[in-house]
């Protein structure tokens, strides 16, 4: 925030009150809340690329032999996917929205650390954005080489690998500095009174995440890098024909891609721990067991990344270990889907649309999670690599469980940010074939992965014909679904009745403000001396 | 910063002035080089493992000597910059300024040192991809690969630093930057000895591995 923003004063909305007027109100401001809303806007943009991206891979499988496009377009089209969905949506998804727009608020600040710094991620991340989709239109074509890059292939390739690799680069950094930011604000702008242990769940979760940022991001930094290099200059550092090892580059890839996978779902779990209390008007159970094991996941998760590589080579006793350690991950994850369902028993329920999609993230989360130790079981792994189980898995886990907490957390935060009211009956309609349709998609290429469906083949074998038409009208009804929720939202945001400040009965800061929420958030700044989620005081801790 | 903005900025104290804040920051942002960095320790280690004799020999083509004269510039401009710190928190601007002059022009000593010694490699046929690189064994190929690599990733942090230092002067010389508000010169230092630092591990790897 520039010291010109102080002057003024916590009254009217921000979205009412731009420090410059039209578009420069939005692209150089430095409020928290406007920065949010960037980020979401251009996210939804990537994602709605990202899904017509996948609609197009499943209408090539839907008969036998090319239906739509060639194998060559088919991986172009699955690396694009496989990066703008990644590196644009599921990994900045909730903390770069939700995080930046309701962090401040939860710990009682006025905004993050480093204003500025968090404008500057928005155009880093923008930067990056941009010059990953302009990689498709430019140099040798479309990278072929799917979202990993793998080498040797990836230094061989005559496609426009570098600039796709470089746009990953940068949004990496993005990432880095949203992290770092984070982390700070935690530990220094807390109103009075809140200590760590006052502290509301979905700040603890970005904690924990951010610091899953700082630590591993840096590692596929210098990764992509080396790519770079490699392919400009031939150091020979990943090429066995120079004396290098691509494996290397595979362990140095997960090192950061599978603590980037609980980037992804620890915020995701945060806002889950937002949700459920506050509509099941009941205290959170297991407020400490959920905050600390948001540090043991992101602790663990470190530690697991050679799970991906059970048929790389490893020694039998790394392969061992790590998967031992990979079935350790499930721990603190069980720790927090027993919390939540803890929460509900005796809770006065009230199923809104957002409580539906949360609902569904512990189901699909759960279906994803559990399927992850089948992959972490080393003779299981190897029947199972490279298949649409795999496929199936992680769709589970990064659409079903982020991509749900997404939705959950955009009906539940919708009026604070917008100040309008969604149409819930219409969300709940909306939902029937989101829910619906994904499982239909997902779930049948589990099936067809068990059978032996590999991934990434363009085409497919006459015995897996029915399951692939089943998959392809799941991701209709799955998309038929989403329209109707980003629709309904639209039409939320331009007709919408007024929302009230409290419109959940919510009990965190973030509803003690008006809908939406003056500049400077508070007009008094909050003193918090218990707990978060006090719903009934005096009767429950 | 004008008048009335020094009237708003006086009237709230301690809104935007988190030193500890951003010195934290700071920090974080020095782990993640550091983790950058450790990425290519962790693959020097590797094939160093797998090749410790092509290693060793290969390090014998370097220059010991700009080595470890690059070492002692780089060790002396920490201390300038350092010093810089100290004059400004005194009150002597001018010091201050000169200060970060003589760190600056050690930087590009060690620049133009590690130019003449890239040049003379060069020179010699030893650089990735050279059809001389190509007939010596895998790992000493792999060694210069990451010879090029590292030290050319500590370079651009070299000239980073340069530039970062070149805004913090202008900065202090337009008041800026003064006594009493000095953390932004105080974090620009530590990214100066951070570069230092990494310099100090990659000596004894490539130099002194011989």
């Amino acid at each position: 925030m520039t010291v010109a923003d102080t002057a003024h004063a916590a009254g009217g909305s921000f979205l009412d009150t731009p420090g410059r007027p039209g578009i420069a109100g939005w692209i150089f401001s430095t409020d928290h809340k406007r920065i949010a809303i960037l980020y979401l806007t251009a996210m939804l943009t990537f994602f709605a690329i990202g899904s017509a991206l996948g609609v197009a891979m499943r209408l090539e499988q839907l008969t036998l032999g090319e239906t739509v496009m060639s194998a060559t377009t088919y991986n172009a089209m699955f690396t694009l996917h496989g990066v703008l969905m990644i590196f644009t949506f599921v990994i900045p998804g909730l903390p770069a929205v939700f995080g930046n727009f309701t962090l401040p608020i939860l710990i009682g600040a006025k905004d993050v650390s480093f204003p500025r710094l968090n404008l500057f991620s928005w155009w880093l991340f923008m930067l990056g954005a941009t010059i990953a989709v302009t990689s498709l239109f430019t140099g040798g074509g479309p990278p072929d080489t799917g979202w990993s890059f793998y080498v040797p292939y990836s230094i061989k390739t005559g496609t426009n690998v570098p600039l796709a690799v470089l746009g990953a680069f940068i949004l990496g950094f993005s990432s880095i500095l949203t992290g770092l930011n984070f982390v700070t604000t935690v530990h220094r702008m807390r109103a009075p009174g809140m200590s760590f242990m006052n502290m509301p769940l979905f700040p603890w979760a970005l904690y924990a995440t951010g610091w899953v940022q700082i630590i591993a991001t840096p590692i596929i930094g210098i990764t992509l890098l080396l790519v770079i290099f490699e392919r400009l200059f031939h150091i020979g550092i990943f090429d066995p024909a120079i004396g290098g090892d691509p494996v290397l580059y595979q362990h140095l890839f997960w090192i950061y891609s599978h603590p980037a996978v609980y980037v992804m779902i620890i915020p995701a779990m945060g806002a889950i721990s937002e949700i459920i209390p506050t509509f099941a008007h009941r205290t959170i159970f297991g407020y400490r067991a959920i905050a600390y094991s948001s540090l043991a996941i992101a602790g663990l998760g470190s530690l697991v990344w050679a799970h991906h590589m059970f048929t790389s080579g490893l020694s039998e006793v790394s392969v061992l270990v790590f998967s031992l350690l990979t079935f350790l991950v499930a721990i603190p994850s069980a720790i927090k889907v027993f919390n939540w369902v803890a929460t509900l028993y005796k809770g006065s329920i009230e199923l809104t649309a957002s409580l539906l999609y949360a609902l569904s993230f512990i189901f699909l989360f759960s279906i994803g999670g559990l399927t992850g130790l089948l992959n972490g079981a080393l003779a299981v792994n190897v029947h199972i690599h490279d298949t649409y189980f795999i496929v199936g898995h992680f769709h589970y886990v990064m659409f079903g469980g982020t991509g749900f907490a997404f939705f959950a957390a955009l009906h539940y935060w919708f009026p604070k940010m917008f100040g309008k009211q969604v149409n819930e009956r219409l969300a709940k309609i909306a939902w029937v074939p989101t829910f619906i349709g994904f499982n239909m998609l997902y779930f049948t290429m589990m099936v067809l992965g068990v059978q032996g469906m590999p991934r990434r083949y363009y085409d497919h074998l006459p015995q897996f014909h029915w399951g692939h038409v089943f998959a392809t009208v799941g991701s209709w009804v799955l998309v038929l679904g989403l329209l109707m929720m980003f629709g309904n939202l639209l039409a939320a945001l331009f007709r919408g009745k007024k929302a009230p400040a409290n419109p959940w009965g919510g009990v965190t800061l973030e509803w003690t403000v008006p809908s939406p929420p003056p500049v400077l958030n508070f007009d008094t700044e909050p003193v918090v001396n218990a707990r978060p989620y006090a719903f009934n005081p005096g009767t429950e801790s | 910063m004008s008048a009335p903005e020094a009237a708003v900025a006086a009237a709230h104290p301690a809104e935007h002035r988190d030193y500890q804040g951003s010195k934290i920051g700071m920090w974080l942002f020095l782990f993640t080089e550091l983790v950058l960095f450790g990425g290519m320790f962790i693959v020097y280690s590797a094939y160093r493992g797998m090749h410790p004799d092509a290693f060793h020999k290969a390090a014998g083509e370097l220059n010991v000597v700009i080595g470890v004269v690059n070492t002692l510039v780089l060790l002396t401009s920490s201390l300038s910059v350092a010093l810089s710190i100290s004059a400004l928190q005194r009150g002597r601007k001018g010091l201050s300024l000169g200060l970060i002059g003589v760190t600056m022009a050690l930087g590009l000593v060690f620049l133009v040192n590690k130019y003449f010694e890239w040049s003379h490699e060069i020179h010699n046929g030893l650089y990735p991809g050279s059809p001389h690189l190509m007939d010596l064994p895998p790992g000493e190929r792999l060694f210069f690969g990451l010879y090029y690599t590292m030290t050319g990733l500590h370079g651009a942090h070299v000239i980073i630093g340069l530039t970062v230092l070149g805004v913090m002067a202008w900065l202090l010389n337009k008041d800026r930057i003064r006594a009493d508000d000095f953390i932004k010169l105080e974090n620009a230092g530590l990214y100066w000895h951070l570069v230092d630092v990494i310099w100090i591990f990659l000596l004894p790897l490539f130099y002194l591995a011989a």
